[in-house]
């Protein structure tokens, strides 16, 4: 019985090849996008953990020569025989290879991550050996070293002893740098007595490069779950068809005495082959989709951390688990509703037409009411969000809710046109659209989340790189960036700078706590720098007056957030207590900062002297270091070029517009996909319909071009409702996401440059898929147009 | 023996215009190969009680006895069990599936009840003169043809009790002579009991019985 | 940082120390200590590259002006990756330093690590000086200035020597199991000591006496012995005991002891006529009363700790701390105990 069964039920399948491969395509498409963002998504963890993992000196303060040229190591040993923690670094290129040798012994716990299998001999590592780490991508490269496999290091990097280093890299008894570790003995000598030649660099902190990052993946990570909910909507739409067509052959099964329950196991059967084969196809598409787009996110990262992220893909058993893992749940979740349907079909359906009719308005009416409720809970969430998960669901609630609510509004609009509609033919065409839109509206709910989805990340990175921009050239306003290391070379400096014309702006520093937050109080000197470059997000007017008059602070935002802090509100700096003048924007930065006038932070915290400066130069920068260097002996290892900063940061939101934008002509093409699938799906239902058109006197040629017309027209409203959806998603993941995540709130910018472009996308998209349906339905026989007459089925 | 007792059997259908009462207290017998002819107006219920026998819908009270079974204590498992194995229907709208061909529409109800019998089958197909159209698919038939498909495939599990509605309602009036020829033919020949529905004075003449539906009562 | 194992963790564990049950493990071609060892001053003193591992191990019980008892600890591990040694980064010898200070409720730790070769660390015969970073021992053996720092203590000692060098086993000669395993190993243990302990709490200036232990090998545990319990008590009335107890996988215990009189005769004691007896361990299952007889000597006290908790949270962990002993006899001494973490 099972077999005849299954055989019965599957004949239909290649009865019909074109419902067969929408199908399958239909989830193939939708796994490979959901996993093809997932293996960006990872890869570019992966790449970045690594990378970060592999040498987070810049975690560290560090030793350099002033000069910034490597130096002798006998200074380590001096330093360390002072009772001074530091261990020595060298760097250098090996074959195009970042060759890295540090001391084992000495180095910071925590540096240089290796996992090493089973027994290796690392005699040979300390001991002059050659041996060196490296992943096995780029020990392939390293030619004449006994080359230790390890996974964990990032490509193009190599890590050997400091003694194998000097040796691989000609550089005997040098060292470029030592890290100072964090916790130093007490009552240590000062170092400018032991290390005259030496200037330190503070730590980079890192938490502006990291606030950057998180960000970026937090874009993908919402990009994955909006191709995800565009993917269901697909798989279900197919999977609703298949078996909106069986309807007929499942109850002549029932007729005959095929058992319920046994009907519905085989069905499931089907569909889990189906998932899995498309699984397959999906999963090998998402890394075709990957592989395309990962140089550019590897570019990204690149960008960020130097030369050692992965441009190639590694097929990742995980991306295998989670692509099939997505093609079954999201058949099932699909299939469920399609599965309960047929369990509830009444086995004599054909004696109650009515019943059926009723059914469906029920269905109307109860997904309008699951979409009223949904974007009820979305708005309420809109206001009280104030974690990820809330966030999240908030997005969820928006998306689920407005997808739902879009076949009711959709219909709406055609029962006012239609009843606007002059003339006999527009009549016929609002009304045979209405008629249509049951079939075609998972494939619009599709289409309008695709639009949407792109609209909400392409304004939330736009937005995310206009604030950027605009925050760096604040806050690097400086030409340059100084560091001494006394306070006769500071003297040095400003004598300098006056005589060059170059103002000189202390960045000096005390940690506090304020409003029970930590923060940092910066000291900063009366300059037109401040008042020109930076923007409040809310200020007084004439707030950096009052700040400079000694009256005023002004505060960052996650200060403000975090302390409850507005305008006009006091804040105690040790005995001082003085009104917020002014919030400014402070993104990358994990805590709170305050900005307070020079000569009150310096009767404040008297023992803090500005050892770092912003300067102000009107030449060239690079003369004046030349100068400085001459007249002072502050060498270029004790500046910093701003412009090279700003430039990486620049390019870091290039690249990811490159990815946002290949992403967004995927998801499209997939949902206009889903459109072709349920027009040619449609396409058999189609004949009977338009035959009577037809026989009236409506030629085959305007049939199809109204078919064309009607889909376009559809893809309009759709794209016209997807509008304001994809602006409160942008909303969401700006005001909401981005604050519970990194604690500030970034400004909404509206592009509608962008999002003419992307409406054209989804116009293009719709056109296309709509094309071939429609010259097919133009080209149909004069046959089998009469038959629907002749043999009333 | 008595192969099916119906026994004082109501059955009533909501409609937009309220409770619509199809069948009121509608009690018969059938023999073993015994063929009865059912008829009535439109409406007089002699389809719903055919597929109320057939286990294809529940009475809301009465009695069916079919087989020595009462239907009415069958769960769906068992009215499926029922119409695999020991009913046959034969519908008007001929309801073949349309992805499989001919052979294997022809063999589909027997393979379902597990009595699957080739020479049966295609003895059926020979009789029904559809050997030459073993390959095909069902829309390349003619109605005539489609309907003895239906036919063969009914008998082919050698059913107790053949249930036909309107079997020859869609076909012209020679073509349905021909196929009622046929069916009746077989049926007597297999041994199976038939309850024919059907609205022509002529075909029922041509069974055994006859009884006459009026406004879901037997008149 | 995830699962990984860090340079920083591996190398130490499997070259420098390997745990304490790795020192059973033989490794080729470094020198073992042989019967009837006839000693070589000062250069003995100083290090022996060709064996695996040596210690330079100082204990001392100090009390403050107002009798408040502190113990401390300076330790120079060398450990070789190969019997020789050499100029710069490739030399194979690895030294770890350990520095501790403990209190009634405190426990104070540090630990720093080099490599030979390049000056950060080592030790020299004559003019004797054991270093690591800014850490010393140095001095003529009469006199001996000794200083370490942490993060958070210090200190800066002076040391006196009042009696003579004592040699365990057979004249130096410290056998370690049935099996024959042995070491070098003698001691100065008696000096008097004076200085100032830095604690977050404030410069303390103390007083007391001190234990040097002097040991080389190259592979002073067989191959079934996972740990030793290590006792050096200085009896109230002048004399002395050093006495160990190497833990064996087997259950049985190998024990050795060397009883010093106060003008340093010593008699050494075979396997067996020391017994000690753990009496009850702290919460983290280390043995911190002990009970230990020498029936030879009529000695039979218990040991306490002066605190529980003066584990050693270092590269390679163990518990190492002042004590206290009464019964038979009554003193102080020091306790050393391997293999329980």
């Amino acid at each position: 019985m099972t077999r005849a069964a299954f055989a019965a039920l599957l004949s239909h399948w290649w009865r019909n090849p074109v419902q067969l491969f929408t199908l399958l395509a239909g989830l193939a498409l939708a796994t490979g996008l959901w996993s093809g963002v997932q293996a960006i998504n990872a890869e570019a963890r992966a790449s970045y953990d690594a990378a970060a993992s592999t040498l987070d000196e810049g975690r560290y303060d560090r030793l350099v020569a002033r000069d910034g040229e490597a130096f002798a190591q006998d200074v380590f040993v001096t330093l360390r025989r002072a009772g001074w923690l530091v261990s020595p670094m060298l760097s250098g290129d090996l074959d195009g290879v970042r060759l890295i040798g540090i001391e084992a012994l000495t180095a910071p716990a925590g540096m240089g991550p290796v996992t090493l299998g089973g027994d290796v001999n690392l005699a040979g590592f300390l001991t002059g050996g050659d041996q060196v780490f490296a992943n096995a991508a780029t020990a392939a490269r390293l030619d004449g070293v006994e080359v230790l496999i390890s996974d964990d290091l990032a490509d193009d990097t190599a890590i050997a002893d400091i003694g194998t280093a000097q040796r691989l890299l000609d550089r005997a008894g040098l060292i470029d740098s030592l890290l100072m570790l964090p916790d130093q003995p007490r009552d240590l000598p000062p170092l400018a007595q032991i290390a005259p030649d030496l200037t330190l660099q503070p730590a980079q902190g890192g938490t502006d490069i990291a606030g950057l990052t998180d960000s970026f993946h937090l874009n993908l990570t919402a990009f994955g779950l909006l191709s995800f909910a565009v993917g269901i909507f697909i798989v279900h739409g197919a999977i609703g068809l298949a078996f909106e067509q069986r309807r007929g052959m499942v109850r002549t099964l029932r007729a005959l005495g095929l058992p319920l329950n046994r009907l519905i196991g085989l069905m499931l059967a089907e569909l889990l082959v189906f998932a899995l084969v498309a699984g397959v196809i999906g999963v090998a598409l998402g890394y075709v989709i990957a592989a395309l787009l990962l140089p550019d996110v590897a570019a990204t990262l690149r960008g960020l951390y130097g030369a050692d992220v992965s441009g190639t893909l590694q097929l990742r058993p995980s991306w295998w688990a989670s692509g099939l893992g997505i093609a079954f749940a999201g058949t099932l979740l699909a299939g469920a509703s399609a599965l309960w349907g047929i369990a509830r079909m009444p086995l004599l359906a054909a004696a109650q037409p009515r019943a059926l009719a009723m059914a469906a308005g029920r269905r109307a009416s109860f997904q309008m009411g699951a979409a009223l409720v949904l974007l009820a809970v979305a708005f309420v969430l809109a206001f009280n969000a104030d974690g990820l998960v809330t966030g999240f669901a908030l997005l969820g609630t928006l998306l689920i809710g407005a997808a739902l609510a879009l076949p009711p509004v959709l219909n709406a609009v055609l029962a006012f046109a239609s009843g606007r509609a002059r003339g006999v033919t527009a009549q016929w065409f609002w009304a045979d659209t209405r008629q249509q839109l049951p079939g075609l509206s998972l494939a619009l709910m599709a289409l309008m989340l695709a639009i949407a989805a792109n609209i909400g990340v392409s304004t939330m990175v736009s937005s995310f790189r206009l604030t950027f921009t605009g925050f760096l050239d604040q806050r690097l306003a400086s030409e340059l960036y100084i560091s001494t290391d006394s306070a006769a070379q500071t003297a040095a400096l400003v004598a300098f700078a006056e005589g060059a014309g170059a103002a000189v702006l202390p960045i000096q520093s005390a940690d506090v706590q304020i409003a029970g937050q930590p923060a940092e109080v910066f000291g900063t000197r009366d300059h037109a720098t401040y008042r020109d470059n930076w923007r409040f997000l809310q200020s007084t007017p004439d707030a950096w007056y009052a700040t400079f008059a000694g009256q005023a602070v002004v505060i960052n935002e996650q200060l403000a957030r975090r302390g409850a802090l507005g305008l006009g509100d006091m804040v105690a700096i040790g005995s001082l207590t003085l009104p917020v003048a002014g919030i400014y924007g402070d993104y990358g930065n994990p805590i709170g900062q305050v900005v307070l006038a020079l000569d009150a932070f310096a009767q404040e915290f008297p023992g803090i002297e500005a050892r770092q400066f912003g300067l102000r130069v009107a030449g060239d920068p690079a003369d004046f270091v030349t100068g400085l260097t001459e007249a002072t002996g502050i060498g270029a290892g004790q500046t910093i070029d701003q412009a090279g900063i700003k430039a990486v940061s620049l390019a870091i939101f290039e690249r990811t517009f490159t990815v946002t934008t290949a992403l967004n002509i995927l998801t499209l093409a997939v949902a206009g996909f889903a459109i072709l699938m349920s027009l040619l799906t449609l396409a058999a239902m189609r004949v009977p319909q338009l035959a009577p058109a037809w026989a009236m006197g409506m030629t085959r040629g305007a049939l199809g071009r109204l078919e064309l017309l009607r889909a376009v027209m559809l893809a309009v409203l759709t794209a016209a409702l997807a509008l304001p959806l994809g602006l409160a998603l942008a909303w969401v993941l700006l005001a909401v996401v981005n604050v519970a995540a990194f604690g500030w709130q970034l400004p909404m910018y509206l592009f509608p440059l962008d999002y003419a472009r992307l409406g054209g996308f989804a116009l293009l998209a719709a056109v296309l898929a709509a094309g071939w349906p429609a010259w097919r339905l133009a080209r149909t026989p004069p046959g089998d147009l009469l038959k629907v007459f002749a043999n009333e089925r | 023996m008595t192969l099916l007792i119906v026994d004082t059997l109501t059955k009533t259908y909501a409609t937009a215009d309220g409770p619509f009462p199809v069948l009121r207290g509608v009690s018969l017998t059938l023999e073993a190969g015994e063929s009865l002819a059912l008829t009535g107006e439109s409406g007089s219920g002699k389809s719903t009680l055919l597929h109320l026998i057939g286990g294809l819908d529940r009475a809301d009270a009465g009695r069916i006895m079919l087989d020595g079974q009462d239907i009415a204590s069958l769960d769906d498992a068992g009215r499926a069990a029922l119409r695999r194995g020991t009913v046959g229907v034969v519908f008007q709208q001929f309801n073949l599936i349309p992805s499989l061909k001919i052979a294997d529409n022809i063999a589909f109800q027997a393979r379902l009840a597990g009595r699957h019998d080739a020479a049966w089958c295609a003895t059926l197909a020979e009789r029904m003169g559809l050997t030459d159209h073993l390959r095909k698919y069902p829309e390349q038939l003619s109605g005539g043809q489609q309907q003895r498909v239906a036919i063969a495939r009914t008998l082919a599990p050698r059913p107790k009790l053949v249930l036909a509605d309107e079997p020859t309602g869609n076909l012209d009036e020679t073509t349905a002579a021909t196929v009622m020829d046929m069916m009746l033919e077989l049926v007597a020949e297999t041994g199976a009991g038939l309850l024919m529905v059907t609205h022509s004075q002529v075909l029922a003449a041509r069974l055994q019985r006859r009884l006459h539906l009026r406004a879901g009562q037997v008149a | 940082m995830n699962a990984k194992a860090l340079i920083l963790c591996l190398l130490p564990v499997t070259a420098l120390a390997q745990g304490f049950a790795g020192l059973g493990t033989e490794v080729e071609g470094f020198s073992t200590p042989a019967p009837d060892p006839v000693f070589d001053f000062p250069a003995d003193h100083g290090a022996h590259p060709d064996y695996r591992i040596e210690w330079w191990y100082l204990t001392a019980n100090l009390e403050d002006a107002d009798g408040t008892p502190y113990g401390l600890q300076w330790t120079l591990f060398r450990s070789a990756l190969a019997p020789y040694e050499a100029e710069g980064w490739d030399s194979p010898q690895l030294w770890m330093g350990h520095a501790a200070v403990t209190t009634e409720t405190a426990h104070f730790v540090a630990e720093r690590l080099a490599r030979g070769g390049i000056g950060q660390a080592g030790v020299v015969a004559d003019p004797f000086s054991a270093w690591i970073d800014d850490w010393a021992l140095e001095g003529d053996w009469q006199t001996l200035h000794m200083r370490a720092t942490g993060a958070d203590f210090g200190y800066d000692m002076t040391l006196t020597a009042t009696g003579p060098l004592v040699f365990h086993g057979e004249g130096g000669y410290s056998v370690k199991s049935a099996a024959g395993q042995a070491s070098y190993y003698y001691s100065q243990p008696f000096f008097e000591i004076a200085g100032t302990l830095q604690l977050p709490t404030g410069d303390v200036q103390v007083t007391g006496s001190a234990w040097l232990d002097r040991e080389w090998s190259s592979q002073p545990l067989a191959d079934n012995q996972t740990g030793w319990d290590w006792f050096s008590l200085s009896f109230d009335d002048g004399n002395k005991l050093m006495g160990f107890r190497l833990q064996q996988t087997d259950g049985m215990n190998y024990t050795s002891a060397t009883w010093i009189t106060a003008d340093g005769e010593t008699t050494p004691y075979p396997d067996g006529a020391l017994q000690v007896e753990p009496l009850m361990s702290n919460a983290a299952g280390v043995p911190v009363h002990w009970r230990l007889t020498l029936p030879a000597r009529g000695v039979d006290v218990t040991v306490e700790a002066l605190n529980d908790d003066a584990w050693m949270t270092t590269s390679v962990p163990y518990w190492e701390g002042p004590v206290t002993f009464h019964g038979t006899h009554q003193g102080r001494g020091y306790l050393e105990m391997t293999g329980y973490d």
